[in-house]
């Protein structure tokens, strides 16, 4: 079978199951390494389910492997969603063992062994973007936004009309400009937070429902 | 090859990438780009084929010899008004249409600086060079 036939057929049976209600919606949180995914993925985890999903850390490519959580019911007033909230590792063209040991002091071993689950990560966050329904892009505010990983992964949503919002984290930062990225991305829903320290989180929930509780997928 | 000084840079018409299937343009910029060479292409790859080209350079990874590519391209500008391309953006999605991106080996193309009318990039020589 091809690979659009099997694509096609697994878009058939996500339909199926969406008009069913069989299944929730599944939202990734997506965007390049180190940009605060896991943490805001355990933040939005701690305030509606009371678990953490997964370690945060300083050095990039923590998250290897995909995770998730199912049945995630976010609250908004009186209205609400049910998501499975996915995790996922971060995407980039690139992944340097030096820059392990340089930057963070990792033994090479220690270093060669993480590039290389990092390079297999980046191959699982794409994977996954085929069973995605929506997507929660996560950027550092403190950075250029225009960047190709970021022009990937919205130029994959938007060309199957899938629900985007993008979350400029980190706004706690003082050299954040969470101004750019609304401008740079006119044409999708921009929320600025601190995934650390939860600021406009509640924002952020009350896009989620609005943006993500629509019956069909998005058409804009 | 090895020995030559300097970096070379290939600029690739759109002619010529239209002449290529999918695979084969992504077969095509992972052979060059491994080799060291910086491809400039005329129309960039669609979104598909992007992620096609970083699941291809992760699987390629190696190391001490090939540690990915930089890619940086223009995305489309989609805002133009146009009635019946709003409609048809509602209806089957926005269709992205690729522009120009320049590629290479990440050990020897840094990106300086992105905006969406501007790319600047510098191709690093000495250490970084194979
Ligand atoms: N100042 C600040 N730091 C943050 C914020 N969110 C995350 N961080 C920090 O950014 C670093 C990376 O956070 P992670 O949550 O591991 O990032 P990630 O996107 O999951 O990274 P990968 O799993 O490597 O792709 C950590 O040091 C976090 O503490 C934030 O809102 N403000
Ligand atoms: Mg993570």
């Amino acid at each position: 079978m091809g690979v659009l036939e099997r694509f096609r057929i697994t878009r058939f049976a996500l339909w199926i199951h969406r008009v069913f209600g069989k299944r929730h919606a599944r939202i990734g949180i997506y965007g390049p390494p180190n940009v605060g995914k896991t943490t805001l993925a355990n933040r939005m985890l701690m305030d509606w389910a009371g678990e953490t999903i997964g370690t945060v850390s300083e050095i990039p490519h923590e998250t290897r492997r995909a995770k998730w959580k199912s049945n995630v019911k976010i609250e908004n007033g009186s209205s609400s969603l049910v998501i499975d909230i996915v995790d996922t590792p971060g995407i980039a063209t690139k992944v340097d063992y030096k820059e392990f040991i340089e930057q963070y002091g990792l033994d090479p071993d220690e270093a060669k062994r993480r590039a290389k689950e990092a390079t297999e990560g980046v191959i699982e966050a794409i994977r996954w973007l085929e069973s995605i329904d929506g997507v929660v892009l996560v950027m550092d505010s403190t950075e250029n936004p225009f960047t190709q990983v970021n022009v990937t992964i919205l130029g994959n949503l938007e060309a199957r009309n899938l629900p985007v919002i993008i979350a400029a984290n980190k706004i706690d930062l003082e050299k954040s400009s969470p101004a750019t990225l609304k401008s740079a991305f006119p044409q999708h829903p921009v929320v600025p937070i601190s995934a650390l320290t939860g600021y406009n989180l509640d924002n952020l929930y009350t896009t989620m429902v609005k943006h993500f509780g629509k019956r069909r997928r998005k058409r804009k | 090859m090895k020995k030559e000084k300097g970096v070379s840079v290939t600029l690739i018409s759109r002619k010529k990438l239209e002449s290529f299937s999918t695979d084969e343009k992504i077969d095509y910029i992972i052979k060059e780009v491994s080799k060291g060479k910086i491809l400039v292409l005329e129309n960039g790859l669609t979104p598909v084929e992007q992620s096609a080209l970083i699941q291809q350079t992760m699987a390629k990874i190696d190391h001490d010899t090939f540690i990915g590519i930089e890619m940086e391209g223009y995305a489309d500008v989609e805002n133009d008004g146009n009635m019946l391309r709003k409609i048809l953006n509602k209806i089957f999605g926005v269709i992205k249409k690729p522009r120009m991106t320049v590629i290479g080996p990440a050990n020897l193309l840094k990106t300086v600086y992105k905006d969406n009318n501007v790319i600047q990039t510098m191709i690093i020589t000495g250490k970084g060079a194979k």
